[in-house]
């Protein structure tokens, strides 16, 4: 639980069916059950105009849950960097009217929010609700290497090494929070490693 | 008579000094023996002779010194300046407004003349003799912003307005007080402010942004922020911060005078015309103890204010580690006399 939160870092919701007849889920892992249990509120015919890509997890875990759907595609990449080429020609061809539904890993919603912004959709437009780990994507101010899967505060970025202070200071452009030298001012302090974002 | 620009540095020996003609016009920002956070703009109008602000874009003898300084923080690291693609009409419209303001302010130095779109800019410290095509970036050696901020002192940011907010969407930013360009551009205005604490829940935001939102061109605005810095370093960037942070360590009873710094920022907002963006520059003047204590008052002020800062206003600004050393050597030169209201030395 984030006890004390500040502006920039992103608050997430929950997914609902909005007008429309074209609509863009993504997913990964948890964000699965985003989807399924959103399909409740929906109108009849709603994922017949419905593309779900969604990322899973190596036991191929929620697969039929999503293909019960019956979305008018089911795209199924083995990770978020195979995905982004397709995703940006997507997001590049929409009609305007295209809604897009992001759901899972913190991670996934701000990279995909990042091609989305990328392609000129309006951030407050998106759908997105947050599922699974509260595992960070972070850059080092410093050497401005992107660590994935951040877990631990403080954490140490997996580019220059140094240990890092992983802040709520989020950035849409770059997708990430940032991540400063925890012990810059004095580098014989090594703060004890605890899991922060589980 | 010009300006006698000092030959000094902001890094490695830090020769950086003020001459006393300097100390006394040094931008003092408190007016009262205690600080907290305000919403403290008032009009940017030319103050007194002598005073920094005699002309509204300020060139003083730091000048060639510091565009030597952002030369080398531009080579080390060019993502301090950043201008996303719609910003380049904003980016000649700071042209026209620093070429025009300091050759207004210091004809001596700078020249600039007009012929239809077709310019001439001559900047005599830095040996510039440029003819361009206002509005043409091939008829520069960089963008309008990059060129004429390597050539004024002080970090610059674009402001974007629109959906009434405004948006941070290019920068000039080298002589920083610890945030970052590269990580906050394109962010709006309570975002790129999130993590300054208490000022947030005080509706300071709120109310700076719509002050902002409504700035009317040719009537500029300012205000005053501080922070303290060891050693007279420019870029105190969360860059490079596992470099200077150690700096901050090294202060001790014996070279406090010296080593510690008051970092005063005079932040201006302008509307800007084509564009009707905001320019917002952040002139960073630096004053070492040494020189601020020869002058009385500022000594005993500056002691009741930072013995009495909130400490999370004392951990923001970064002076935990050195603060109870400066207290101590600063009540020295505290008599618990009174000190005259007003920001001025007497």
């Amino acid at each position: 639980m984030t006890a004390k939160t500040i502006i920039s870092r992103p608050i997430y919701g929950t997914l609902s069916p909005q007008p429309g007849k074209h609509h863009l889920f993504i997913a990964d892992a948890e964000g699965a059950l985003a989807i399924t249990d959103m399909a409740g509120k929906a109108p009849p015919g709603f994922f017949d105009g419905a593309e779900i890509v969604f990322i899973p997890d190596p036991e191929g875990k929620h697969i039929s849950a999503l293909e019960a759907l019956e979305p008018a595609q089911l795209h199924l990449p083995p990770s978020f960097a195979s995905l982004l080429p397709r995703l940006r020609q997507t997001l590049t061809n929409a009609h305007m009217g295209l809604r897009l539904y992001l759901a899972g890993t913190e991670g996934l919603i701000g990279q995909a929010m990042q091609a989305a912004l990328e392609a000129g959709v309006d951030h407050t437009s998106i759908e997105t609700e947050h599922r699974g780990s509260l595992a960070r994507r972070m850059q080092c101010v410093h050497c401005k290497g992107i660590t994935e899967n951040v877990t631990t505060q403080p954490a140490a970025c997996s580019h220059c090494g140094l240990l890092l202070l992983v802040r709520d200071h989020y950035s849409r452009r770059l997708a990430a929070f940032q991540g400063v030298c925890i012990n810059a001012e004095d580098r014989s302090e090594i703060p004890p490693m605890e899991e922060a974002f589980p | 008579m010009g300006i006698t620009f000092r030959k000094e540095t902001f890094r490695d020996d830090f020769t950086f000094k003020n001459s006393p003609e300097h100390i006394r016009r040094f931008p003092f920002p408190f007016n009262e023996d205690a600080y907290m956070y305000a919403v403290n703009i008032e009009p940017h109008v030319v103050g007194p002779k002598g005073s920094v602000l005699e002309n509204l874009i300020d060139v003083d003898e730091h000048y060639v010194a510091e565009m030597q300084d952002r030369a080398l923080v531009l080579a080390e690291d060019p993502l301090r300046c950043q201008s996303l693609p719609h910003m380049t009409l904003a980016g000649w419209d700071l042209l026209e407004l620093l070429m025009e303001q300091q050759a207004l302010g210091y004809p001596e130095h700078f020249t600039l003349e007009r012929n239809g779109d077709r310019w001439r800019w001559i900047n005599r410290p830095l040996g510039i003799d440029d003819t361009f095509t206002f509005g043409d970036v091939s008829t520069l050696p960089y963008g309008p912003m990059e060129y004429i901020t390597r050539q004024s002192q002080g970090d610059f940011c674009i402001l974007d307005q629109r959906d009434g907010n405004l948006w941070m969407d290019a920068g000039m930013v080298t002589t920083q007080a610890d945030w970052s360009l590269d990580f906050d551009i394109g962010m709006n205005f309570f975002e790129w402010h999130a993590p300054v604490p208490l000022a947030h829940e005080k509706g300071i935001f709120t109310r700076a942004l719509k002050f902002l939102t409504n700035i009317q061109q040719g009537k500029p605005a300012r205000r005053l922020n501080w922070t303290m810095t060891v050693n007279p370093r420019l870029d105190t960037s969360p860059e490079n911060y596992h470099k200077w942070g150690p700096d901050r360590a090294t202060v001790t009873p014996e070279n406090v005078g010296d080593k510690v710094h008051l970092r005063v920022e005079l932040q201006s907002f302008w509307r800007l015309p084509r564009s009707n963006g905001i320019v917002f520059p952040i002139r960073c003047y630096l004053i070492k103890m040494d020189e601020l204590v020869t002058q009385p008052k500022w000594a005993r002020r500056l002691h009741r204010v930072i013995r009495d800062l909130p400490e999370e206003l004392a951990t923001y600004k970064g002076l935990t580690r050195y603060r109870p050393t400066l207290v101590e050597w600063l009540s020295k030169l505290d008599d618990d006399g009174p000190t005259s209201p007003g920001f001025g030395p007497d």
